[in-house]
């Protein structure tokens, strides 16, 4: 456990010496404060037809940039340690393959928890703003929400980069896995009918938002666990096997 | 305590090491001499738990490097061909990064005192980006003794570190080498002879031979070899010298230098000084013509080189 926490820390303080990272933040943040301003302009607009503001816009608009963003945080986790040859000092040093992997994985969710503890401040502002306030439960859910795709997108993203060398094959295959589970893997539940429920349940995009209705479902909880656990399994696997070559 | 028994490794159908076997015990710097692709860092490689071999066994400080990794990791330190330093970090961070990774109590310390041991205090505040070839191997050294290990395994230490830094490295090395068990990789015969104990010569994976360095060379040149330097002629000269008793193969040389052996048992040195003053020369400089790793390399491997020359032509 020590381990992956000295790992961790590493790879947190290195993102913010990293102008990818802040690039990262800066254009997440940026995009978001533009959606969420357009949120509280048209809220404002349908004040009298009553309905309620919420914040689903800006965590939603939030997990569709951390499917462009993501690859760019973890290219580099593994990739460099196998280009600069620090590979060979950290699979020499007393540390277990998953531990290092776990490490900068943990590394890059604490970097994406701390840019959405940032957009914590759009749900208080709107808190602030309608009477009774916003419906905190779909708030709470739509963030633990939030925080299952990063930590799904960055473990996928740690696997990924563990099995290249090159950064930019693993920021570009990154993307592609993300994407495919994002968009398409809900399209062929709706035209095959023979498993149509097997698409249905890969579908990210569909567990994301019914997860941030209000209540916390298991199943979907559990899809997001099961993904954090394959990739981390094969990035584990991927450094592994690197010893074997 | 390194003690290696018929190690094998293959790289698919290649075979890189063919069944090592050797010791080095504690209190012994052991030097891994051998060409490029002979072995030396495959076999580093699995004495530190980078890879398992192929078959045959290693202990390393007591434990099985295939089965006891972890342990074997605890109390080894490593340092790789090319340097693994981490360039976007500053030296005493990466250091203390290292010393948290094997849980040293008093890290920050334990980093200034190896910062200390290898001549980087005033640069530990600097980027590991900004340091020359030379510092950057120093630091490598300083990541290899952070945890003051049983075993340091070191491959090529002193490869583009300047004169200065060479004599301080193989010092610092030697002195580590008193109480632990230290195997280093070179190109450099007269490193191997100032620093090691013993030296294992490999190549193509197989061990040539093992040996103390002084026995090594007395064993194989049998003669030393000395190089003069004179003002004028030299031909005449080289008969003159050649008739002193105990100088073998007088010779003058095409760069106008001459050239003669001994035996180490007599050292005609002083009376072929002598003859060439008296000869009328002057005498501008005598020394000797060390044996290098590649001399050596030939002299072991003469008997198969012809045979290998016949293959390619045919």
């Amino acid at each position: 456990m020590r381990n992956i926490w000295i790992i961790a820390k590493r790879e947190y303080d290195h993102y913010f010496i990293s102008p990818v990272a802040y690039v990262v933040a800066f254009s997440i943040l940026l995009v978001l404060g533009i959606i969420f301003a357009l949120v509280i302009y048209t809220s404002a607009q349908n004040v009298f037809y009553g309905s309620v503001p919420d914040i689903s816009p800006v965590t939603g608009s939030f997990a569709f940039l951390l499917v462009l963003t993501t690859p760019a945080l973890t290219m580099r986790l593994l990739a460099d340690e196998n280009r600069m040859g620090t590979m060979e000092l950290m699979l020499t040093a007393p540390v277990r393959d998953s531990e290092l992997v776990i490490g900068k994985w943990l590394g890059g969710v604490l970097f994406v928890l701390t840019v959405i503890g940032i957009t914590l401040i759009f749900p208080i502002i709107l808190n602030s703003l309608v009477s009774p306030g916003i419906d905190q439960g779909a708030m709470i859910t739509s963030y633990l929400a939030l925080i299952l795709v990063a930590a799904s997108f960055l473990a996928i993203g740690v696997g990924i980069s563990a099995l290249f060398t090159n950064q930019v094959a693993a920021f570009f295959v990154t993307m592609i896995t993300l994407v495919t589970l994002w968009w398409l893997m809900g399209f062929p539940a709706d035209y095959i009918q023979a498993g149509s429920e097997f698409f249905r349940y890969l579908d990210l995009q569909s567990h994301f938002y019914s997860l941030g209705q209000g209540k916390i479902i298991l199943s979907d909880v559990i899809y997001f666990l099961s993904l954090i656990a394959v990739g981390l399994f094969t990035g584990t696997m991927a450094v592994e096997t690197r010893r074997w070559r | 305590m390194i003690r290696v028994n018929e190690l094998t490794k293959d790289y698919g159908s290649r075979r890189a090491l063919h069944g090592l076997t050797f010791e080095a015990q504690q209190g012994e710097v052991v030097g891994f001499l051998g060409p490029n692709g002979a072995g030396k860092t495959t076999t580093m490689r699995i004495l530190t738990s980078y890879m398992p071999p192929t078959s045959g066994e290693a202990i390393v400080a007591g434990y099985d490097v295939v089965s006891e990794s972890l342990e074997v990791r605890k109390r080894v330190g490593y340092l790789p061909e090319t340097v693994p330093l981490y360039t976007d970090m500053v030296v005493f961070d990466y250091l203390k990064f290292m010393a948290d990774l094997r849980h040293l109590p008093d890290a920050e310390e334990r980093v200034g005192e190896t910062l200390e041991m290898v001549g980087m205090v005033d640069r530990a505040n600097g980027y590991i980006g900004s340091l020359s070839k030379g510092m950057r191997q120093r630091i490598g050294l300083a990541q290899a003794l952070i945890h003051r290990p049983e075993v340091l395994i070191l491959d090529e230490p002193t490869i583009g570190l300047d004169p200065s830094q060479v004599v301080e490295i193989r010092n610092l090395i030697r002195e580590i080498g008193k109480e632990r068990t230290v195997l280093l990789s070179t190109h450099i015969l007269s490193e191997a002879q100032q620093v090691c104990d013993r030296v294992i010569i490999i190549n193509k994976g197989n061990i040539v031979v093992e040996d103390t360095p002084e026995n090594l060379q007395a064993h194989l040149v049998g003669a030393e070899r000395v190089v003069l330097r004179v003002r004028g002629e030299v031909d005449d000269l080289a008969v003159k010298v050649g008739k002193i008793k105990g100088v073998q193969n007088a010779k003058s040389n095409p760069d106008g230098t001459l050239e003669f052996q001994f035996l180490p048992a007599q050292d005609v040195r002083p009376q072929v000084a002598r003859a060439v003053v008296e000869s009328g020369y002057d005498l501008l400089e005598m020394r000797p013509l060390g044996l290098s790793l590649e001399e050596i390399f030939l002299e072991l491997t003469k008997e198969e080189q012809p045979a290998k020359k016949k293959k390619a032509h045919s």
